[in-house]
């Protein structure tokens, strides 16, 4: 019975015209805009906390407080617990990624509107909190809600930043990532990474059958949405640099071949017309363009095409599997695979195909890079027995191990480049998990998702 | 036509013995045809399931050579594989009409992107190897399903070997 249900997917596929085959879902709502507001910033304090001690520092964020308690289309209870809501995302974001030792809104007294440009020192003082978050949120007339977000030094009695946010009621959690990011921005050092999104495959049924998904989330998982149905398999996603579109693959005409999904009008085209199958799509950095690796008789090589459409230029044209790519944040190279040496190993070019030189020469296969948003690391799998997420620089030199399980594969990396996204396959039942870890190679943690989930795939920050 | 049928599953066992080189999947090949089935009338609304030109009667008839083997990385048709295709183009040199897809697999061990194109890449020497014994091209088409569709379950060598294939389906 399964041998010719196989049969009669498979014959049903070969007919079934391209145009007919359908597996999406209700296309997610378009983005609000975001306004930032302008804010009057009072005056700076010096250096914060020795840099090397921030990741200890006690930070009280209790609940955002609100001018008056209102309705509004972001939490059925009203304003006040929307604030309550709010610190929570901001609490999440910091506790979850292993920075900072924050200190919820749960566990604190909530502070009151005319007290948030003016805390009261000696109750945060009193509790051993080196830092203090405090914000408000107001809703407008028009129903749009106004986000204030303050970082307080309370050792100094001084604040260190201040920014606000314009949102649409649909976006609140956008603005109290904004407030992490800006958090974590001034008190690391580092660039903001929680206003974010993560395109990935959602897994379920058992290992012979499963069935993939193509779904988005917010950078905490939260905003969960699914793309595709599940009727045909989904894979490898990856947003636009502006989050308006996904390219991936897709088996809904029978055939692997790469897509792009518009997530403002739902409809999906193909990358290239062609009957060859396609793989292991790639944006450029700018959007323009659409890496792709393409299979001619058996031999797959590297190709690009512009977004819009038009004609491919290959890249590659080596005997041998040349596959997926990643550009330098510049856009001017692309590190990608190849297994003509003999087995996968690392490769760069420059954006026109030429220059190609091998970049990994240690033992074992290296596999799928990704080129750092900084540009000064590339991330990969590393193939030696375990399969281990690992970075180099993009010489090829100073290896560094991020993981050890049995099978990490498929790295991504957060806007910043100082997180890595993964996801781990377990020996023997065949189960997949979104993880991710540091640079460092610390605060390895798995991400919680609806069901199992592969291909993760981080996309910039948000405007 | 009996007889025809008796030759060609003789050939197809004899091919077999000789094949020693890769572990053969663990399941049995299927029963032979009781000898009556070929008799069938074709007016039978049973006959569709099991006559020639569909999945089942492609199996029997190869006597379950429509699967290869191919060792870790490798795409290369060695003398097992050889034939088992040349039992696969004698099936289709019989059936004229019967159209084919190979579909070409990987083990889990392998990132995804690496093993579609390597799937690809299988179900090519397979097809390949079909068009160099006089099969048109036109009639076998080329189908990878990387490491999605394990047919063992197991992670251990064993299943690896097991899904490492390029499977000969019929679509007509």
């Amino acid at each position: 019975m399964k041998k010719l249900s196989f049969l009669l997917l498979s014959a049903a596929a070969f007919y079934a015209a391209p145009a007919v085959a359908q597996d999406l879902g209700q296309a997610p709502p378009p983005d609000g805009a975001v306004e930032t507001l302008e804010e009057e910033t009072s005056g700076l304090s010096g250096s914060v906390t020795d840099e090397s001690a921030w990741q200890d520092l006690s930070i009280a964020i209790p609940g955002f407080a609100t001018d008056r308690n209102v309705d509004t289309a972001a939490n059925a209870s009203g304003t006040a617990a929307l604030g309550k809501e709010i610190a929570r995302v901001v609490y999440n974001d910091l506790r979850n990624n292993g920075l900072f030792e924050p200190v919820g809104p749960d566990a604190l007294p909530q502070p009151s509107y005319s007290q948030i440009t003016a805390p009261s020192w000696s109750v945060w003082g009193n509790r051993d909190a080196e830092m203090l978050i405090q914000g408000y949120v107001q809703a407008g007339a028009d129903g749009r809600l106004t986000v204030g977000c303050y970082l307080y030094d309370v050792a100094l009695n001084d604040e260190l930043a201040r920014a606000g946010w314009v949102v649409q009621p649909g976006d609140w959690r956008r603005a109290a990532h904004k407030c992490a990011d800006l958090v974590y921005g001034r008190l690391s050092g580092e660039d903001p990474f929680f206003d974010s999104r993560i395109a990935y495959i959602a897994e379920t049924g058992p290992k012979d059958n499963r069935t993939k998904r193509l779904a988005i989330m917010d950078s905490d998982g939260a905003n969960h949405r699914f793309i595709t149905t599940g009727r045909s398999t989904a894979l490898t996603p990856r947003y636009s640099p502006d989050y308006r579109q996904l390219t991936y693959l897709s088996y809904v005409d029978g055939n692997p071949r790469i897509y792009v999904y518009d997530i403002g009008t739902g409809q999906q085209t193909l990358v290239t017309e062609s009957a060859n199958p396609t793989f292991a799509p790639r944006w450029s950095p700018d959007g323009r363009y659409i890496l792709y690796s393409m299979a001619v008789n058996g031999n797959t090589d590297i190709y690009r095409v512009p977004a819009t459409g038009g004609t491919s230029t290959r890249l590659t044209d080596t005997p041998g599997i040349d596959i997926g790519g990643s550009y330098s944040p510049d856009g001017s190279r692309i590190v990608f695979e190849s297994d003509r040496s003999g087995s996968q190993q690392i490769y760069v070019m420059n954006a026109d195909g030429s220059g190609q030189r091998r970049l990994s020469f240690f033992g074992g296969r290296a596999a799928t890079p990704e080129w750092s948003p900084r540009g000064d690391q590339i991330a990969f799998t590393h193939i030696g027995g375990n399969f281990r997420i690992a970075v180099m620089n993009p010489d090829g030199k100073n290896i560094r191990y991020l993981t050890n399980s049995w099978q990490d594969e498929a790295p991504t990396w957060a806007p910043n480049g100082r997180i890595v996204q993964f996801f781990r396959t377990e020996r023997g039942s065949g189960d997949t998990a979104l993880w991710q870890v540091d640079l460092t190679g610390t605060n390895e943690r798995r991400l919680a998702t609806p069901a199992d989930a592969s291909d993760p795939s981080w996309g910039p920050i948000l405007p | 036509m009996n007889t025809r049928f008796a030759i060609v599953a003789l050939t197809a066992s004899a091919l077999a013995l000789g094949a020693c080189k890769k572990e053969p999947p663990e399941s049995l090949p299927p029963q032979p045809l009781p000898t009556n089935a070929s008799n069938t009338p074709v007016t039978d609304p049973n006959a569709g399931m099991s006559g020639p030109g569909t999945q089942t009667h492609f199996e029997q008839m190869v006597n379950g050579q429509n699967v290869i083997f191919f060792d870790t990385d490798r795409y290369n048709i060695d003398s097992a594989d050889a034939a088992a295709l040349q039992t696969q183009a004698r099936y289709l040199a019989q059936y004229p009409n019967v159209t084919v897809t190979v579909e070409g697999h990987a083990d889990e061990r392998g990132t995804r992107d690496y093993n579609l194109a390597l799937g690809e890449r299988r179900a090519n020497s397979a097809k390949n190897y079909l068009v160099s014994l006089g099969v048109p091209a036109t009639r076998v088409r080329t189908v990878s399903y990387g490491k999605e569709r394990p047919v063992a379950l197991g992670s251990n060598e064993q299943a690896w070997a097991q899904n490492r294939r390029a499977v000969t389906v019929v679509v007509n």
